[in-house]
């Protein structure tokens, strides 16, 4: 029988990827490509590597790496020492550090060539399976698990079932990937994955670009999935290749794979959509809420902070001016998107837009460890991927596309990007 | 192997009505309020000391003891406490006809012995029964007939667990 793109990557990566058949349920040695720890979690993986091993740390430092994408640079002593640990620790063990100039971990994993198609990857990160954006294997877990994976190079893993996604129809301005990715989610739902590995199909997915491939994987953890693949395209292929400085292959499914479920939606004529507080999955179309009023917006996190989401922002605000007491803020996801803005004069517009804050790349107001929180009362509208009661604050946060985002910070209430451009 | 087997008294976690308790989440298991306390031998105390009816199960229970539970058995958050508080009290085993998918992981990871059992007839146990469980078969028996089958561990869990834990299995790995 056929197997799916989970299966395939697991028998590659187990039993030295020999003959043995990863089945759903069963479990499997699973060895790691890459594995991460940030500047959280790392502290702590680093006291159970010391307090457990006698030297001897890492399997292989080449494939162990820091990322600090939550503190950066640290706003607390807390952090400062955190992070002080993390690369002393690295100092004495020969890893690399990702340290505070260069954004959000799982991005910068994809930009190097660090992690490709067909990869598996761990980290002390509850979105790392957005790594599913180019068809990689990558999974969040705690700081014990992570210890191991430095130590050994391997996790064990219980092979999930899958499901198949397929997205159908075509949609334009001013709906974005953003958007799709919440038509999805308000078909499945918090539990719509869970436990489960799943695939996108359909023409939608193939029209979708890596950033925008990027924010629908980010939203996987949200539905209780493992790992959503979305299988690579040439483009996909092309730009990876690139930067790892050699060919990398897609891994796909075999056409006679048998899914648990099978799920169909259609996008057709999308318009934009928002998710009320305080959850990610009360979605409504952006309609029924306009001219709600709202204080603060943040574009940016490992969902909408890509280079297309700068661009689309760019197009809202190009010419025109943040409204009088709404404070903006952008943070792009890495320091290769952020130079670009600025090399391409982005950045110009989005600062003579007005009361404009930018922040070092990295996670923004949705890790609490950046500047960017909201208050008592204070009503935000977000590209994040979280609106739990407190996640970036007491406030109220809605989640938005950057040019949802974009068009609000200019009317000073929630509108649909067309009410500006 | 003989010397495996796990043998123990069990307590079965009904509500005040006899039933089987389902979605026990970490909260009830080990309350947030002691999630400052590091170490394990402290953790005792506090297991299952937010659940009705069963406050009183850490004076109640002897090293060697068995927990019997319903459904999606340590719901919620990700704590380590929730597991370590058995380890703590010298719980042997904790059976349940399934577990949260971030407890069973870190039950595993910690050597703790646990068995799914989605078919558990809980009917036939009571409070204070013997019983033992063969790791590599599921087999649960009670004065040696067996009563039923619980799922084997997997090959990997039964290796965590022959080492002690996942760090002892790395330990071993590393000799």
């Amino acid at each position: 029988m056929g197997k799916t793109v989970i299966e395939k990557i697991f028998q590659r990566h187990s039993n030295g990827g020999g003959e043995a058949e990863p089945e759903p349920g069963s479990v499997v040695w699973l060895d790691l490509d890459v594995r991460t720890a940030r500047d959280f979690g790392g502290p702590n993986v680093v006291k159970h590597l010391k307090g457990n091993y006698d030297g001897n740390y890492l399997e292989n430092p080449e494939k162990t790496f820091f990322t600090f994408d939550l503190s950066v640079p640290a706003k607390t002593i807390k952090y400062a020492i955190n992070q002080q640990i993390c690369r002393k620790f690295a100092g004495e063990t020969g890893m690399d550090v990702f340290d505070v100039d260069a954004g959000i971990g799982t991005h910068v994993l994809m930009e190097k060539g660090i992690v490709v198609p067909g990869s598996t990857a761990v980290g002390t990160d509850s979105h790392y399976n957005i790594l599913g954006a180019i068809g990689a294997f990558g999974q969040g877990m705690g700081d014990m698990d992570i210890a191991f994976a430095f130590k050994t190079g391997r996790t064990w893993f219980e092979v999930p079932e899958t499901m198949k996604i397929n997205v159908h129809g075509t949609y334009g301005w001013p709906a974005t990937p953003r958007d799709l990715t919440f038509a999805v989610m308000k078909e499945l739902g918090s539990s719509g994955m869970l436990g489960m590995a799943a695939e996108y199909y359909g023409d939608a997915i193939d029209d979708l670009s890596l950033d925008g491939r990027i924010t629908l994987a980010s939203q996987t953890t949200e539905m209780g999935g493992i790992i959503a693949f979305i299988p690579p395209d040439e483009k996909v292929l092309d730009f990876i290749s690139g930067r790892a400085g050699r060919r990398v292959e897609g891994v796909y499914a075999d056409s006679d794979a048998s899914y648990a479920r099978e799920v169909d939606i259609d996008v057709d004529g999308l318009e934009p959509m928002i998710a009320s507080p305080p959850k990610p999955t009360d979605i409504h179309p952006v309609s029924e809420l306009e001219g709600t009023e709202i204080d603060s917006v943040f574009i940016g996190s490992c969902t909408n902070g890509r280079y297309e989401d700068m661009l689309a922002a760019a197009r809202i605000l190009k010419g025109r001016k943040v409204r009088k007491g709404v404070n903006l803020r952008i943070t792009p996801a890495t320091k290769e998107v952020w130079m670009r803005v600025i090399k391409e004069g982005i950045v110009d517009i989005f600062m003579e837009a007005g009361a404009v804050v930018f922040t070092n790349s990295g996670c923004g107001g949705c890790a609490e460890g950046m500047p960017g929180l909201v208050g008592e009362g204070e009503v935000e509208l977000s590209t994040t991927n979280r609106n739990y009661r407190g996640k970036q604050g007491p406030g109220s946060i809605y989640l938005v596309s950057p040019a949802t985002a974009a068009a609000s910070a200019v009317k000073g209430y929630i509108a649909s990007p067309e009410e500006v451009v | 192997m003989e010397g495996e087997i796990i043998k123990g008294r069990i307590w079965v976690l009904r509500d005040g009505e006899g039933n089987l308790i389902d979605d026990i989440d970490t909260d009830m298991i080990f309350h947030n309020k002691y999630l400052h306390i590091t170490d394990v031998a402290e953790m005792g105390k506090h297991a299952l000391g937010n659940l009705e009816g069963w406050e009183d199960f850490p004076e109640r229970a002897t090293k060697g003891d068995i927990v019997m539970a319903g459904k999606n058995f340590g719901a919620g958050s990700s704590r380590q406490q929730a597991v370590d508080c058995f380890i703590s009290l010298g719980i042997k085993a904790i059976i349940a006809k399934s577990f949260g998918a971030i407890y069973k992981r870190n039950a595993i990871n910690s050597g703790l012995a646990i068995f799914e059992w989605p078919d558990m007839e809980e009917d036939k146990f009571g409070d204070g029964d013997i019983i033992s469980v063969e790791p590599d078969t599921g087999i649960v028996r009670r004065d040696g007939k067996e009563v039923g089958r619980a799922k084997p561990m997997s090959e990997v869990q039964r290796d965590i667990y022959r080492a002690g834990n996942l760090f002892e299995y790395g330990r071993r790995q590393q000799d």
